[in-house]
């Protein structure tokens, strides 16, 4: 029996998909904290269609492909940031027109340059069995230095993402930091294709840190968590594709779906049977007054 | 009454100095050559009606709105071209209440830009949130999630976020807004002994009796034709709060009578007449009067 369970650890591809798995998966958990905070759920999914556009304007210029998308992730994460500086147009609009833009750039080129090589299946769907020591070695940089960059300026990161305009107020160079959470961003999206595929990154920057906030109302657990949930869910879901033999990046989103079944349970229990001082998440309060009725907490001041 | 009257003395170097200004967003225009001076040490209440421009006035002092004509300095140093030390306050609708921060995290934003290249704070940033949070009695709130307090509690904690960032002027907008009268109360002495203090403020309100008069010094703000607003008068309450400036400011009748030296404005009695022509005429109908 505990041969069996152990098999998948036998072999190299399998363990190299694993370090893979996990690494992508705490990346997504860990920026998709931001991404759900900052309301813009569906730049993952829009992002992850968009760098499809540069993976293949690379090709056609044979440039490196990592590099390349890379850079036409991060223009378009720009590029929505500065377009929901008019106040007319809210994130989900700009991220709607950015990304279908170049993501139907992509397509053109690939319709007019027949010679196309790629597999843009294992782009679509993933192919985690298929990482190399290279795919390996450049999830490992984009890990590291996301997480960097997160904790040195973790502070910036916080008050920009709780109100980006007050923080503004308080001298915090807001465009910097919306520049660093675009780079990282579009890293975290390009080093995640080969692993998740377009089609399930969204998941991954999402369900994590929405199972997280269930279990917990503090910004740096939410953090901790998130990432935990995305690596663990990133091991578990490639030791099960082994043993039922389907597409290990759908399992690794499905894991973290059940996880997050789990969390919306959990965050229903009775207080005291609760982790980490979680409580159940209502509606955001729109009149404070009647918020504070709810749950007061007299002092001596009130 | 929460502060000593009569109002009017005003003394001390400017602080805040706008001169000719016209901004808005976008190349809409808000404001129109408004003129304003802000002293060391003054308590400042902007007042007017819906739309006149009273939080894009508090705005142009933060460097955060389009300026076409005139400028803003604080401490001497224009808005655009350097963004000086101002504690703000924003209104308590405009926070997502959802958002997963203690109240300790809050009030530490406040020092986010001070030891800026270390990703903590320093034992002594930390005291001093500490001892802020405690003179505004919220201390052993610290560790609650920002949601579960009360509205003067929610209030305390973002005015204690502006007040570690050792600010030389505090902008508030509208910081009774949507708190019942006990916190309003609160809030309002609390600001008062601020600025006792010496702290400069300057604040946005459309409550005239509760929160204006009591007010040391006061500026109108008032919609023009045009649709952009202007300071019709500033002053302490004694001289602003009349009946003729408070009808050219509302555009309605505000009679205005005096209470131990302090103006109060009387509501207009008004007649609410039911459909169908019940009531106005007393002819078998009921009516309210609203006085």
């Amino acid at each position: 029996m505990l041969e069996i369970l152990l098999e998948p650890f036998g072999y190299q591809f399998i363990l190299r998909g694993m370090a893979a798995a996990v690494l992508v998966g705490a990346l997504c958990g860990g920026i998709g904290v931001y991404i759900v905070l900052k309301r813009m759920a569906y730049i993952g999914h829009g992002l992850s269609h968009a760098v499809l556009g540069g993976a293949v304007v690379s090709f056609v210029m044979s440039f490196n492909f990592l590099v390349g998308a890379t850079v036409w992730g991060f223009v378009c994460a720009q590029l929505i940031t500065l377009t929901t500086k008019k106040r007319k147009i809210a994130y989900d609009a700009a991220i709607g027109v950015i990304t279908t833009a170049s993501f139907a750039v992509g397509i053109v080129l690939i319709s007019r340059y027949k010679s196309f090589t790629r597999d843009f299946e294992a782009a679509l769907f993933g192919n985690i069995l298929g990482v190399t020591a290279g795919d390996l070695a450049a999830v490992a940089v984009v890990c590291g230095l996301a997480a960097a960059a997160l904790f040195v300026a973790w502070k910036h990161f916080l008050f920009t993402t709780f109100d980006g305009e007050v923080a503004q107020f308080y001298g915090v160079p807001t465009g910097w930091v919306e520049a660093m959470f675009s780079l990282i961003l579009a890293g975290t999206i390009v080093v995640s294709l080969q692993v998740l595929g377009v089609l399930l990154i969204a998941g991954a920057t999402v369900i994590p840190p929405v199972s997280a906030r269930m279990l917990t109302d503090s910004f740096p657990r939410m953090l901790l968590l998130s990432t935990a949930i995305g690596a663990g869910c990133g091991f578990l879901g490639i030791y099960l594709s082994y043993f039922v033999d389907v597409s290990s990046g759908a399992t690794i989103v499905l894991v973290e779906a059940a996880v997050f079944a789990g969390a919306l349970g959990v965050s229903n229990w009775p207080s005291r049977l609760r982790i980490w001082g979680a409580r159940r998440v209502g509606r955001p309060a729109e009149d404070p007054g009647r918020a504070a009725a709810a749950q007061p907490v007299k002092t001596e001041g009130d | 009454m929460l502060h000593p009257l009569p109002h009017g003395h005003r003394s001390g170097a400017p602080l805040v100095e706008i001169a000719g200004l016209s901004c808005g967003y976008e190349k809409q225009r808000v404001l129109q050559g408004v003129d304003l001076q802000v002293l060391r040490g003054d308590f400042v209440g902007l007042l007017g009606p819906s739309g006149s421009g009273k939080t894009t006035l508090l705005r142009s002092m933060l460097g955060a709105v389009d300026v076409y004509e005139g400028e803003v300095l604080v401490d001497g140093m224009g808005v655009s071209r350097k963004r000086p030390r101002i504690g703000y306050v924003p209104q308590l609708e405009t926070i997502d209440w959802n958002f997963p921060v203690t109240v300790r995290e809050v009030v530490m934003m406040g020092r986010t830009m001070e030891n800026r290249f270390f990703p903590w704070y320093r034992r002594e940033e930390k005291r001093l949130a500490d001892r802020m949070m405690e003179r505004l009695g919220i201390l052993q709130l610290g560790g609650r999630h920002i949601r579960e307090l009360s509205g003067g509690q929610q209030q305390r904690a973002f005015l204690a976020r502006a007040l570690v960032s050792s600010p030389s002027l505090l902008l508030l907008d509208e910081p009774t807004s949507g708190v019942d009268v006990k916190t309003r109360d609160d809030v309002m002495h609390l600001l008062h002994d601020l600025n006792h203090e010496g702290v400069t403020i300057v604040i946005t309100t459309h409550e005239i009796n509760a929160v204006a008069v009591h007010l040391p010094w006061l500026a109108l703000i008032v919609k023009s034709g045009d649709g952009t607003g202007r300071v019709l008068a500033e002053g302490p309450p004694s001289e602003v709060i009349t009946a003729e400036l408070l009808s050219q400011t509302y555009g309605a009748d505000m009679p205005v009578i005096h209470y131990e030296g302090m103006p109060i404005v009387a509501e207009s009695p008004h007649r609410y007449a039911r459909p169908g022509g019940r009531g106005e005429d007393g002819a078998g109908g009921h009516s309210h009067s609203h006085a």
